[in-house]
């Protein structure tokens, strides 16, 4: 019998070996060169389940370095489980410096999310994708989606757009709300809701995509056109919420709901964690915000 | 098969940091065309081939991508030596096959339509060309426009292959399909991937 | 004042310790060896190696007992050991009619050379549950022969001789054997690739899969040709040297459908085949694999593909059971911003309705005010 704890405990930089980084690397080269286009790549069985950031897990891996600071966020947040697991599992084995300040990242790993300060020049974001094809619901085989990209044949989408409209006078998508980037090829932005849309428009960071499961890596090189899909009659809007974050009284961030009570109290605040710890160590307060410091913890699942 | 010291001395000093940032570089030159990008991790090949085309070889080749080497570098033996046995990387039978082209007589390269250009539904697989030139300043000026450029980015590389205006043109205007290339000099790396667009015609070298 | 949850860290920690004591379990009894589940829990271990990919008992018994004896948790725990192991190199085809066999059955020939062999097998075992089992007792020592030296032909090989069954299956010339866990996949898929998709696809997605085609969805006339179970050499090519060097034995299952086929435009009648071969002992993997090989040739051999089991995509991109417990069970992680940007569609959507629906009243109203 094998002896597993003297085989199973080596590990190269970042996991993966360095022919899987290669082959990833040339993944991602060839996306930024074609911006939307989904690269098919040999995608591994990662030490995480496929459907829990396994493409976002491999491309970080294979861009980072021992320089690279890692924020990771899930659902904004840096303290989400899934984050703080993933963030774990690099400091592990590529043992990289981590951060949740947004601006003193060069990595930012998400999902569900962009971060609402604007990204900079030189930062890349690392999309985790559970389904890469934003053709996939409307055909679901990949023989008939690889054709209709191929031939820029984005008639379906528009159709099923337009019936939601018919229907119920807006287009009833939320989030993962198709783009087309820079023109041409029309790309599921992940599950990000649409409110984040705009973000990925000509921003300064260069947004990298992994769908480990779907094995496809796509990007949007920094400066590139990336406009949500709409009419004429029926433009793109974003999700509009009617009040502040209760904690920091940010405006025209994306809010959670958080239930109080079962009485019907809800209280809105900041899906983007950093942002708000940000705002409120820069003296704003929304109206349910304490006077003394930071949130503390009120939840430790797992014990008894 | 017995190899020479040349050949097998002169790879990365630690290969897996000096892959990752020398990929940073070319990732970067990429993501936003015409900047360039230095400080990049050194090789120590036999000449002509340089040390930083040399880099992007040891960074992104190996068994699964066949290469192909320009009439100048194919000269010199020692050359393909080094690079099969720090890459591993076969030698292409044609242009054709070729995954990455590293080219250190960019004048006299064969046009880009004799590489792969990948098709319209796998765009992706099509060849990246590493292109050795002198200098990345003091060339014919290009205008470049594009994704990856906030408004306008400039570069003078040369030598560059000849009517490359043109022939970049035409690889524009195959897209999605069509080549990229990085270009490697002392001064660093900088890359032109298809989506780039040269907008002046000064690029066009004199007759 | 409103609190936000913390503490990530310390909660995944404190599960994993609980997790860590569950699976202890109750600690005056003594812990299992990896040796007793490798020896006898061998069927669970051989399912774990064969849909892990990797032939290793002792690594594929240690993932058992870590995944508390959950067989795709075990089976994962294998796939993500085997993904960081370097590549040396690809052996050569193992020759099945060589092996040493454990077991072999045909159905379609009342004896044949070599002989009916039954191994060991739940077949014929009466399925009533054996008291002494839960006791410690050692069971009676098995009768044994002799190995003759008479060969086992296969039973395709057979019906070769006879021009009834199709050439076993191979490569057009230029074409080197794929490698599914080295390249993404494409559609259409040649057969090699979905072999070795199906070799390592759920056991009980394919057995229900190839259910259904023995019901009527894509119906194949299988014949049982084959099952043999046993030890095959696994030999690989040293360029230096011209002969292939032994790497060792690893027990596999084999199964041969032998299948009627009427013809069509493109082929003339005669047997067809399904394949299906798998690490360890498992006959009902192997023969389900078999089935399904055998409707997923739908394409290729003329007829009409009108059911799930012919549908190579549906097939080939669902057979995957680590993939798809990964993506299934992702629905736990939150999904909050989503669910957000849902709650407010849905409220939108809802005051509209009301809108139209109270303005639908006033019409009615008025309109019944002006009659």
């Amino acid at each position: 019998m094998n002896a597993p704890s003297d085989t199973i405990a080596q590990y190269n930089f970042a996991y993966l070996d360095e022919q899987t980084k290669r082959m990833i690397r040339r993944a991602i080269l060839k996306a930024i060169a074609i911006p939307g286009y989904q690269v098919p790549f040999a995608s591994r069985e990662m030490p995480m389940p496929y459907g829990w950031g396994t493409g976002g897990v491999q491309v970080t891996a294979s861009i980072i370095g021992p320089d690279d600071v890692l924020k990771v966020i899930d659902q904004g947040a840096d303290d989400t489980t899934n984050a703080v697991s993933i963030r774990a599992f690099f400091q592990k084995v590529a043992h990289v410096a981590v951060t949740t300040h947004t601006a003193d990242a060069t990595i930012v790993q998400t999902r569900h999310r962009i971060p609402e300060e604007p990204l900079k020049e030189g930062q890349v974001l690392v999309y985790q994708v559970p389904i890469p094809e934003p053709l996939r619901f409307l055909e679901p085989r990949e023989t008939e989606t690889r054709k209709m990209h191929a031939l820029e044949e984005y008639g379906l989408m528009h159709v099923k757009l337009y019936e939601d409209i018919a229907q119920h006078g807006h287009i009833a998508t939320t989030f993962a709300y198709p783009v087309k980037v820079e023109g041409r090829y029309v790309m599921d932005p992940s599950p990000t809701p649409k409110f984040d849309n705009p973000k990925m428009h000509m921003s300064r960071a260069l947004q990298l995509f992994g769908a480990g499961r779907e094995k496809r890596i796509y990007a949007v090189p920094p400066h590139t056109r990336v406009e949500s899909l709409d009419f004429e009659d029926h433009p793109f809007e974003v999700q509009r919420f009617d009040e502040p974050c209760a904690l920091c009284g940010g405006m025209d961030v994306y809010l959670d709901e958080v239930i109080l009570d079962d009485q019907g109290g809800r209280m809105f605040v900041c899906s983007d964690t950093d942002h708000c710890e940000e705002r409120r160590d820069a003296g704003h307060r929304g109206h349910l915000a304490g006077e003394d410091g930071p949130p503390s913890s009120i939840s430790e699942g797992g014990t008894q | 098969m017995a190899f020479d010291s040349i050949a097998i001395e002169g790879g990365f000093k630690n290969p897996v940091f000096d892959a990752q940032s020398m990929f940073r570089a070319v990732m970067q030159a990429l993501a936003e065309p015409g900047t360039v990008h230095r400080g990049i991790a050194l090789t120590r090949p036999p000449a002509p081939l340089t040390p930083e085309a040399a880099g992007v070889a040891l960074t992104l080749c190996d068994q699964d991508t066949p290469v192909w080497l320009d009439p100048a570098l194919r000269a010199e033996e020692a050359v393909g030596t080094w690079l099969a046995f720090h890459t591993g990387a076969p030698l292409a039978n044609t242009p054709a096959d070729a995954h990455f082209i590293f080219v250190a007589d960019a004048e006299n390269l064969i046009g880009l339509e004799n590489f792969a250009q990948g098709t319209q539904e796998y765009p992706d697989r099509s060849a990246t060309l590493v292109l050795q030139v002198k200098s990345l300043t003091g060339g014919a000026e290009l205008v470049l426009e594009g994704p990856g450029i906030e408004s306008r980015a400039r570069l003078s590389p040369h030598p560059m292959p000849r009517h490359f205006a043109r022939q970049w043109a035409q690889n524009r205007a195959r897209f999605p399909r069509g080549i990229d290339i990085v270009l490697v000099s002392r001064e660093g790396l900088a890359a032109l991937p298809r989506t780039t667009r040269i907008v002046n015609q000064e690029g066009e070298p004199c007759m | 004042m409103y609190v936000a949850v913390k503490g990530g860290e310390a909660a995944i920690r404190n599960a994993h310790r609980l997790l860590a004591d569950r699976r202890r379990g109750d600690r005056s009894v003594p812990a299992l060896t990896l040796e007793q589940i490798a020896g006898q829990l061998s069927l669970a271990v051989d399912r774990v190696m064969a849909e892990g990919s990797l032939y290793d008992t002792g690594l594929a018994a240690l993932a058992v007992k870590q995944a508390r004896g959950d067989m795709i948790e075990a089976i994962f725990l294998l796939r993500a050991y085997r993904t960081t192991l370097p590549r040396f190199g690809y052996t050569r085809p193992v020759d099945t009619a060589a092996m040493r066999v454990e077991r072999r059955v045909s159905a379609t020939y009342k004896d044949l050379p070599g002989g009916q062999l039954l191994g060991p097998t739940f077949d014929y075992t009466h399925r009533l549950l054996d008291p002494e089992l839960a006791e410690d007792q050692d069971p009676a020592v098995p009768e044994a022969r002799a190995a003759d030296d008479e060969a086992m032909p296969r039973v395709s090989d057979i019906l070769a001789h006879e021009g009834l069954i199709e050439e076993d299956g191979s490569l057009p010339e230029d074409r080197e054997p794929g490698d599914i866990t080295r390249e993404p996949p494409e559609f259409p898929m040649q057969r090699d690739l979905r072999l070795q998709a199906l070799s390592r696809g759920d056991e009980g997605f394919l057995l229900a899969l190839g259910y259904s085609t023995q019901r009527g969805f894509g119906r194949n006339h299988p014949f049982a040709g084959e099952i043999r179970i046993g030890a095959v050499e696994v030999e690989i090519d040293v360029p230096e040297l011209d002969f292939p060097v032994t790497l060792g034995r690893i027990r596999v299952t084999e199964c041969q459908m032998v299948n009627q086929f009427k013809g069509s435009m493109k082929v003339p009648p005669q047997f067809t085949r399904g394949y299906g071969l798998v690490f360890g002992q498992s006959e009902r993997k192997a023969m389900a694999m078999a089935l399904c090989d055998r409707a997923l040739r739908a394409a290729e051999l003329g007829e009409d593909i009108t059911a799930p089991a012919q549908d190579e995509e549906f097939v080939i991109s669902h057979c995957d059971n680590v993939q798809a417990t990964g993506f299934v069970e992702h629905l736990k992680l939150p999904h909050y911003v989503d669910f957000q940007a849902e709650l407010g569609l849905v409220r939108q959507m809802r005051r509209e309705y009301e809108e139209r629906r109270r303005a639908g009243d006033e019409a009615t109203t008025s309109r019944e005010a002006a009659e």
